[in-house]
């Protein structure tokens, strides 16, 4: 059983890692198949982005993107890039997740890149840096949220069922 | 606007108005000044796991910033404009599939600037919640700000 998993994690990784085909990967965690959460590896470093759809809209005042499908956005992200950077073969199991709302995200795409800022043999630290293209000037970065997030990640008695 | 019909207000525009709230399908249960309440019933695409067919804790903070807003808006009894300024999660146990999520959320203390809440989500026992939280929002109206956000 472990095997199998350990392949078909493995399987999906490599498809995204060599070909930026994420489907495999995106399959195993349907939320970000929900947000349709894109990748694009620029010399292996992953760039995470949420194409804008109005269902996204959380206030049609301004109107904004929904400040929780920002940090689900944010929270997948996390979660991709650590699929992506370590050998999981599980998905990593969220213990917290921290975020500040620095502008209200416009409805426009939405971009995410990672940092493992610590990396355990249990848990990983991860920061999530969140922004938009500023209006007018594609290219340039308009900041929009900034989080954390504690994952705790495979260990090896899940790898061997005990 | 009397009490009553202020949060019948706030639950209509909130449910049938904001389209992310409805997209993902939630309900509110209770709206009152003391605190708001509010479900999601289960959908395969809330999954975060489909090995281990475990609820993404992403769609957990979707759900608690909005019932966070909410009770925000009833403890003021007016609409104005509000804005999440930080939020933090901690997810206390695995989320199960094929059942709702429920969250209740307080505004505890309101400011003239800051508002300051705290939310749990649970699944069968409000006493074993999945996750609880702790949110601060600004008052925009009062702070002059352009990034507000009314539910």
């Amino acid at each position: 059983m472990s095997t199998r998993n350990e392949t078909e994690m493995s399987q999906a990784r490599r498809l995204a890692r060599e070909g930026g085909d994420l489907s495999l990967l995106r399959a195993r965690v349907p939320y970000a198949a929900f947000l349709d959460v894109q990748v694009t590896l620029d010399q292996g470093v992953p760039r995470f982005r949420m194409p804008f759809r109005r269902s996204l809209i959380g206030n049609t005042v301004l109107p904004a993107i929904h400040g929780g499908a920002v940090a689900g956005f944010m929270e997948n992200a996390a979660i991709l890039h650590l699929l992506l950077l370590l050998e999981e073969t599980r998905v990593p199991k969220s213990i917290d997740f921290s975020i500040d709302y620095l502008r209200s995200a416009n409805p426009v795409d939405t971009y995410a890149a990672c940092e493992v800022a610590r990396q355990g043999r249990r848990v990983a630290q991860v920061q999530i840096r969140c922004w938009q293209d500023e209006e007018g000037h594609p290219g340039r970065q308009r900041e929009i949220a900034i989080g954390r997030a504690h994952f705790l990640l495979t260990s090896p008695s899940d790898e061997t069922g005990t | 606007m009397t009490h009553a019909s202020f949060y019948d207000a706030v639950r209509t525009r909130f449910t049938e108005v904001v389209p992310h709230v409805r997209e993902c399908g939630m309900i509110v249960d209770h709206l009152s000044a003391e605190y708001a309440q509010a479900r999601l019933p289960y959908r395969p695409e809330w999954l975060g796991d489909s090995e281990r067919r475990l609820i993404h804790t992403g769609i957990i903070t979707t759900v608690i910033d909005t019932v966070s807003g909410l009770a925000v808006l009833a403890a003021l009894g007016q609409f104005e404009p509000i804005a999440t300024l930080d939020l933090r999660m901690d997810y206390l146990r695995p989320t199960l599939p094929d059942k709702p999520l429920h969250c209740r959320a307080e505004c505890y203390r309101v400011t003239r600037h800051i508002c300051f809440v705290r939310a749990c989500a649970w699944q069968d026992d409000e006493k074993e919640p999945v996750a609880v939280s702790q949110s601060t929002f600004m008052r925009s109206s009062h702070s002059r700000q352009r990034s507000a956000r009314t539910i």
